[in-house]
């Protein structure tokens, strides 16, 4: 036991003395980045992060042995087993993709001081004080925004054809979690399908979990089966957009196109694109640069993405006005989260403090309306707009 | 009465039972065929993922042994799934179906992370120690009691019962998960959520989970071996009223061992929460409930062979983690073929096939001593197959109303035996599962 005790330690003494040596720049060639996910290409939240990984490992010319990628990686003890065993191996950027994985890549930050360990939708590396450990995410809110447009636009066409009418017009939207990345989510859509069609409602259910092919199709089913007429989700598996494609609903996926299960039904989606990201974290560490604690895509770097229109179903005009709303949104003369368009028990927002740091006394600390606007993802790259605005009933129970 | 009129076909090919194969041998042949399926994975891996079979290999070795971590990791993940294999032994031994390890784990874990939320702040920290495990140990074993009552009582079906159990189990994890962390993310952290309380290390986070899994191999194997407890339990197996007949409480028999079982599940389900993972989640047991199954069987319940039976599904599943794949599939069906192949192994370990000559002389013995010999009487099953067709069309021509007659009634005959072998096989021993596995298997390849 000795033995292998000391062999750990010089193992782990040179990794780390390599890595100091990093810390000023290094080659190309000598960089050496691991990836952790949560599940394999069978999800679509996985499989998104993994062809953005390899995207960029491509772009950025990195060959086949300086990437390593494990999959199937539960959001338990094993994340930290499998960063310190990449952390072994040599590898200099360590990345996880779920939520869960978070404390557990904070337990290996803490014990390799000189490997970047990076987290996505993480929350908490703005108070951690690990200089090592970063949280990054998009404005995938303005993603959301643009693919609830073109629902509202296929609601529009359905009234127009006198096939609803407009009360009729219910939205569905099969959520993971009651919790702010998926609200914030919904909510965006929401209200680009609201920016179309103002009568528009809609009724979020949670399957309490990111992955579980058969509760999204049959939460998907149950809202079908409550009138609505469009169906959205932010949940991981195929299971929504198959039950719209069975039942001939509309859907407006996410985190890449459902077109081959759907592609009666499939209208777009919105992502985003990890690959900037990723080239970022490279480059950083190849230049001896520090990585952003706290990284925010947006429509500019190319993070978020609203694109694989299903052209048998949208028209040119609807993505012609999605464009307009896209350089808008740019430009910064339209806001999603704009107070005059939504309201929240019959009253217009005016101030609202957010539980940005995630401290866990979950007090709400930090203001996060300025001039009439929530600004989403300005004071931590992970949302926090947790609000169930009026036009949206969330089911949170499992009745 | 048509059976007077002609002679009786014999089978296809019997099995018979066999006990002549010097340890020595076995012990060559099990290893033979490990290997084997290596080889045979590693050409799979060539053909599926491009990774030629010594690279295959190496990677499974490193993956396993490539660092001490990993040894460390290697030793603790074997020792969780030979808990959960332990547990189960004692309840299959005694014919009791218990597929509901993974739900008894999880509320032990549960119970667990109950103790460290309610008690965590409340109580000093050795003394919430004691609370998670007595907790843990007694949910786990509540899980168990409830379908073995059942069983003992009113002769419910365990199988189903012990499976839903699971669910429920997943559910109020959920329920518990969702009640706790604020945010509706449905992650409970150690820190923010459970008062930071986590089991004591013994020198290192590993040791723990290894020294309570050397204690259980070691006392599961002398209560199974030495003990009335494990006579009783064996005989209750072997035949209910058997045992009823030699004054075995039969009723407390089916409860005392799925309270044992469920008892060591749950201090699984401790180490899992209390020491590595230090939180709960649906996912905390990750189907090892059911993989304890088939290490329980493969073992033979005898707790020696089952550390090598764990050792092979760890040693597999680190292995090719290895691999750098993006996709899981390959893995699994790595997996899928090594136990495949020593079940295939183990039937052939323990049963012989007789087959039927084919002119009718009484039946030929086909030794059946390696993997290769298997494939032979594969082939020799199909030559039998197509000379019976032949047969069979010869006679048609010749007289087109007696070949009706024959075939009806070789298609009758066919399927009683069918019948028949399928009865046996569901009533026989544990190893003829593994032949009835065998024989499913074959079917499909062919």
């Amino acid at each position: 036991m000795k033995k292998l005790l000391a062999l750990g330690l010089a193992a782990t003494l040179s990794v780390a003395g390599l890595a100091t040596l990093s810390a000023c720049g290094m080659d190309k060639e000598d960089l050496k980045i691991g990836f952790i996910f949560l599940h394999d290409e069978s999800s679509t939240y996985d499989k998104n992060f993994i062809d953005a990984a390899k995207a960029a490992v491509e772009e950025m010319g990195l060959t086949e042995d300086q990437v390593i990628m494990k999959t199937n990686i539960p959001e338990d003890d094993t994340c930290y087993d499998t960063a310190a065993d990449l952390a072994d191996s040599g590898c200099d950027i360590v990345f996880a993709d779920s939520f869960g994985h978070e404390a557990y890549m904070m337990k290996a930050a803490e014990e390799f001081p000189d490997v970047e360990f990076c987290h996505a939708t993480g929350t908490q590396a703005h108070t951690a004080g690990l200089d090592n450990y970063h949280n990054a995410f998009a404005t995938i809110y303005e993603g959301r925004y643009l693919a609830g447009m073109v629902a509202g636009y296929e609601l529009k066409e359905m009234i127009d054809n006198g096939d609803i009418t407009a009360d009729q017009a219910k939205m569905g939207y099969v959520g993971a979690f009651p919790y702010a990345e998926v609200v914030s989510g919904f909510t965006s859509f929401y209200l680009g399908a609201k920016s179309i069609v103002e009568e528009v409602t809609m009724t979020v259910r949670y399957t309490n979990s990111w992955y579980e092919p058969t509760a999204e199709k049959t939460t998907a089913e149950t809202l079908i089966g409550e009138g609505c007429v469009l169906i959205s989700q932010h949940a991981d598996s195929l299971g929504a957009p198959s039950a719209c494609e069975e039942a001939g609903v509309p859907n407006v996926s996410y985190n890449g196109s459902t077109y081959t299960t759907g592609p009666n039904t499939y209208l777009i989606h919105s992502r985003i694109n990890w690959q900037p990201y990723f080239e970022y974290i490279i480059q950083s560490v190849i230049d001896g640069e520090k990585i952003a604690t706290d990284w925010t895509g947006t429509l500019e770097t190319g993070s978020v993405e609203v694109s694989g229109y299903n052209d048998e179903l949208v028209s040119a005009d609807t993505m012609a006005a999605v464009s307009l709303a896209l350089q808008e949104l740019k430009d910064g003369t339209r806001h999603v989260f704009d107070t005059a368009n939504f309201t929240v028990g019959g009253e217009t927002l005016s101030s609202y403090l957010a539980d940005v740091d995630d401290d866990g006394t979950f007090t709400k600390e930090t203001e996060v309306i300025e001039n009439g606007i929530f600004y989403e993802s300005k004071h931590r790259s992970a949302p926090y707009f947790d609000l169930i605005i009026d036009g949206i009933t969330s089911i949170t129970s499992n009745g | 009465m048509h059976k007077i009129e002609r002679p009786m076909r014999d089978p296809l090919f019997h099995i018979s039972k066999r006990d002549d194969m010097s340890w020595k041998k076995r012990f060559l042949l099990r290893g033979g065929v490990i290997l084997f399926s290596f080889l045979f994975t590693g050409i799979l891996s060539w053909i599926l993922i491009g990774v030629d079979p010594f690279t295959f290999i190496g990677k499974l070795f490193e993956g396993t042994f490539g660092t001490s971590r990993r040894i460390w990791l290697l030793l603790r993940n074997l020792a969780i799934l030979l808990c959960i294999a332990l547990a189960l032994a004692p309840a299959f031994k005694m014919r009791f179906w218990n597929i509901g390890a993974e739900g008894q784990v999880l509320m032990g874990g549960l119970a667990t992370a109950i103790c460290m939320y309610y008690l965590g702040d409340k109580l000093p920290e050795p003394v919430v120690w004691l609370f998670m495990v007595v907790a843990g140990i007694l949910a786990g074993a509540l899980w168990a009691v409830i379908p073995a009552i059942c069983k003992a009582y009113w002769n419910t079906n365990e199988t189903l019962f012990t499976l839903m159990m699971n669910y429920v189990a997943i559910q109020l994890v959920s329920f518990f998960t969702n009640v706790w962390v604020k945010d509706g993310s449905g992650v409970l952290k150690n820190a923010t959520h459970l008062n930071g309380i986590k089991l004591p290390e013994l020198g290192n986070p590993y040791l723990l989970t290894l020294l309570v899994a050397v204690l259980l191999t070691v006392g599961m194997f002398i209560y199974l071996k030495y003990s009335k407890h494990g006579y009783e339990l064996s005989v209750v197996g072997e035949s209910e009223n058997t045992a009823r007949y030699i004054g075995i409480n039969v009723k407390k028999v089916i409860i005392r061992t799925m309270a044992l079982s469920g008892a060591i599940c749950g201090i699984t389900g401790v180490l899992l929460v209390g020491a590595i993972n230090g939180s709960v989640t649906t996912a905390t047991v990750g189907g090892q409930g059911f993989t304890g199954i088939i290490v329980s069987w493969l073992g033979k319940f005898n707790p020696g062979f089952m550390v090598l039976t764990s050792f092979l599904v760890i040693f597999l599943d680190r292995g090719t983690g290895q691999l750098n794949l993006t996709n899981n599939a390959f893995p699994a069906i790595v997996t899928g073929i090594v136990i495949f192949f020593i079940i295939g192994c183990e039937f052939f370990i323990s049963y012989r096939l007789k087959f039927r000559k084919k002119k009718k002389q009484e039946g030929e013995v086909l030794q059946t001593e390696d993997a290769p010999a298997a494939e032979q009487t594969e082939e020799a099953k199909e030559r039998n197959l197509l000379q019976k067709i032949g047969d069979g069309a010869k006679n048609c021509v010749l007289t087109a109303a007696r070949g009706v007659k024959k075939g009806a009634l070789f298609i009758g005959n066919q399927t009683a035996k069918a019948f028949r072998k399928g009865k046996d096989l569901f009533k026989k021993k544990p190893k003829e599962k593994a032949e009835e596995t065998q024989t499913e298997k074959e079917e499909e390849d062919v």
